[in-house]
């Protein structure tokens, strides 16, 4: 993992030159404090990942009855699904979409709610209810507000002249999709915002007063001196972003369950289909899902810090 | 108060002193003149408080339709029926999908509190074997979505015999939720001055006296925070829910509410009194957390 998402140890606790106990107690020491937490994640967290890697080498009938080994016949079936091709490119047009849109007008709205204003408070609270609700309540009030004939969004672009008449926007991927995408991104916001807005509140004011001395212009210092400093926030909101976009679950099950069939289903989505029908083939969605995620945090973080390097090699 | 809740952005106090006039001990009340730039963003802001509130305005409003006014393409309902509120816990199940969730949330949070607590003091305080490998024990936890796990999740508990059990619900949301617990509480505690605590032991309190008089009260917003963190993330969990509780009285909310959405003909009034009932808690929650919010996210990830 990269140092750029890695946070540090607090600095507090550094420079407070911690005791080493030594000896039996040192080894047992931290024993009572610490070993509570560990056995939780290894036992709701860790042992889970093992249990699912193992349920995909099995071959398991759909009451849960173990039949014996299956090795790699589940992956072999599942990369002959026919639509498995059609789920994995959705994923990732779904992924980069969203968290794309969502980093640039997160960008936008911590500047925003960076400024001083009369209300700013209040609007934040605002900004901050799409976070607090529940994702799932959230996805299903927009789809009762696309409903055919009920449905606000409906009334309100009808009589705005932008449609001609209320139109079935979940029924169709076409136009499924793109809302999904809206939901997805407007849940996202506020974690980004204030993620970024953190990260502007760590540059210091006489970067700002040398950028002014200096007479560089709003623009200039915002792409020279901002932007540059707000890399570490950004990078926590893009990694973030992606495992919790990718993994997005309630938004496409609450607005089509993924259908009709598997067309506006992502990889997540396509598994929890199959997790009633053939949990075999489930298990392996999963671990390939997995696999993925890591793969494109790693990937991410790569491509990042390469950047990083090779632009401070030029200088 | 701990140093790092301080929310004032930096450029703050410079584009004030710009503007005021040089008088020194002003009165307690300024006149109120604001720039055209700073009205055009108070402008553009609150246009989007409103758009981002919407959503939730509509459900309050569809809560409040009758059921004869369901189906109208109106902004507005014609009058307004208050008894959704109390007839959608008589006439459903979703009374008992409350309690459920109440339990869950609540246990939770009492489990993180109980485990995190101390892990993130001793890790915050000592230099202990294995210290490394237990925050990155933590950090890793932290990339490991419930919804990537539902397959492994459902057999695990499936052969200990615990699904649809409130218990299994209280363990997973605390486990989920540990990692970010124990990052915020270790940034919170390790900002503490430790000397404050050597005083404490000194006059004779020993570590386990000065931790609760000395560091804990200094430490209350970073808890707050965490506690009230995972109260709200194990209050809107979903998918764990869906997958490990499949009996209707041992469901959360969540799901008693994605429930309605199955059957054949929707009462949308109902599942959004449910949804109100369910949201407007979190929301207020969240609300006063939010100050600590900038400042929890600076101590645990970005920084």
């Amino acid at each position: 993992m990269s140092t750029h998402t890695t946070p540090r140890p607090p600095r507090a606790a550094r420079s407070a030159a911690p005791r080493r106990p030594s000896g039996i107690a040192a080894r047992l020491g931290p024993l009572p404090w610490i070993g509570p937490a560990v056995a939780l994640i290894v036992l709701v967290v860790l042992w889970p990942v093992y249990e699912m890697v193992r349920t995909s080498f099995l071959n398991i009938s759909i009451s849960g009855f173990v039949r014996g080994s299956a090795g790699l016949e589940q992956y072999r079936r599942l990369f002959d699904e026919p639509d498995l091709a059609g789920v994995l490119t959705a994923t990732v047009v779904w992924t980069v979409a969203v968290v794309g849109v969502t980093m640039a007008l997160s960008l936008a709205l911590a500047q925003l709610f960076n400024q001083r204003f009369p209300g700013r408070r209040l609007t934040r609270w605002a900004l901050i209810a799409p976070w607090a609700a529940s994702v799932l309540m959230t996805a299903i009030g927009f789809s009762w507000m696309l409903d055919r004939t009920a449905g606000v969004l409906n009334t309100l672009m009808t009589d705005l002249g932008l449609i001609d008449a209320p139109r079935d926007w979940l029924g169709s991927p076409a136009t499924a999709w793109p809302w999904m995408m809206c939901v997805a991104v407007f849940v996202s916001l506020p974690f980004t915002t204030y993620t970024l807005l953190a990260g502007l509140q760590t540059i210091p004011g006489e970067v700002y007063e040398a950028a002014r001395v200096d007479g560089t212009s709003t623009w200039q210092t915002y792409r020279l001196v901002t932007l540059p400093l707000l890399r570490p926030a950004f990078l926590v909101g893009v990694v973030i972003n992606l495992i919790n976009v990718f993994n997005s679950f309630p938004i496409i099950w609450a607005m089509t369950r993924g259908g009709p069939a598997s067309d506006t289903a992502t990889s997540t989505v396509f598994m929890y289909q199959l997790k009633s029908s053939d949990i075999g083939l489930s298990a392996a969605m999963s671990v390939v899902n997995f696999a993925l995620v890591v793969l494109m945090v790693v990937a991410f973080l790569k491509v990042s810090r390469w950047n990083a390097d090779s632009k401070e090699e030029a200088r | 108060m701990s140093p790092r809740t301080t929310t004032a952005p930096p450029g703050a106090g410079r584009t004030r002193g710009a503007t005021e006039p040089a008088v020194p001990a002003a009165p307690p009340r300024r006149p109120r003149r604001f720039s055209p730039r700073t009205l055009l963003i108070a402008a553009v802001a609150w246009s989007l408080a409103v758009v981002f509130l919407l959503p939730y305005a509509e459900m309050v409003i569809t809560a409040l339709r009758p059921a004869d006014e369901l189906r109208d393409a109106t902004y507005l309902p014609g009058e307004l029926a208050w008894s959704n509120f109390v007839d959608v816990w008589r006439e459903s199940e979703l009374g008992q999908n409350l309690k459920v969730s109440l339990l869950v949330a609540g246990g939770s949070t009492l489990l993180v509190l109980l485990v995190a607590l101390p892990a993130a003091y001793y890790t915050a305080r000592t230099r202990f074997r294995g210290r490394k490998a237990f925050l990155l024990l933590v950090l890793v936890t932290q990339m490991f979505q419930p919804t990537s796990l539902l397959v492994g999740l459902y057999r695990q508990f499936h052969q200990l015999d615990m699904l649809n059990s409130v218990w299994t619900l209280i363990l997973c949301n605390a486990a989920f939720n540990l990692a970010f617990a124990v990052w915020i509480l270790t940034a919170y505690i390790g900002s503490i001055p430790v000397q404050l605590e050597e005083a404490a032991m000194i006059d004779g309190t020993g570590r386990f006296g000065a931790l609760v008089r000395v560091t804990l009260p200094l430490a209350v917003p970073g808890v707050v925070t965490a506690l009230i963190f995972t109260f709200i993330t194990a209050w809107n969990e979903f998918v764990m829910g869906l997958t490990l509780a499949t009996t209707p009285e041992s469901q959360p909310l969540t799901v008693g509410i994605n429930g309605f959405i199955g059957n054949y003909s929707v009462q949308w009034n109902y599942l959004f009194a449910a949804s109100v009932v369910a949201i407007v808690p979190v929301v207020v929650l969240f609300a006063l957390i939010e100050r600590h919010v900038v400042s929890g996210l600076t101590a645990g990830s970005v920084k």
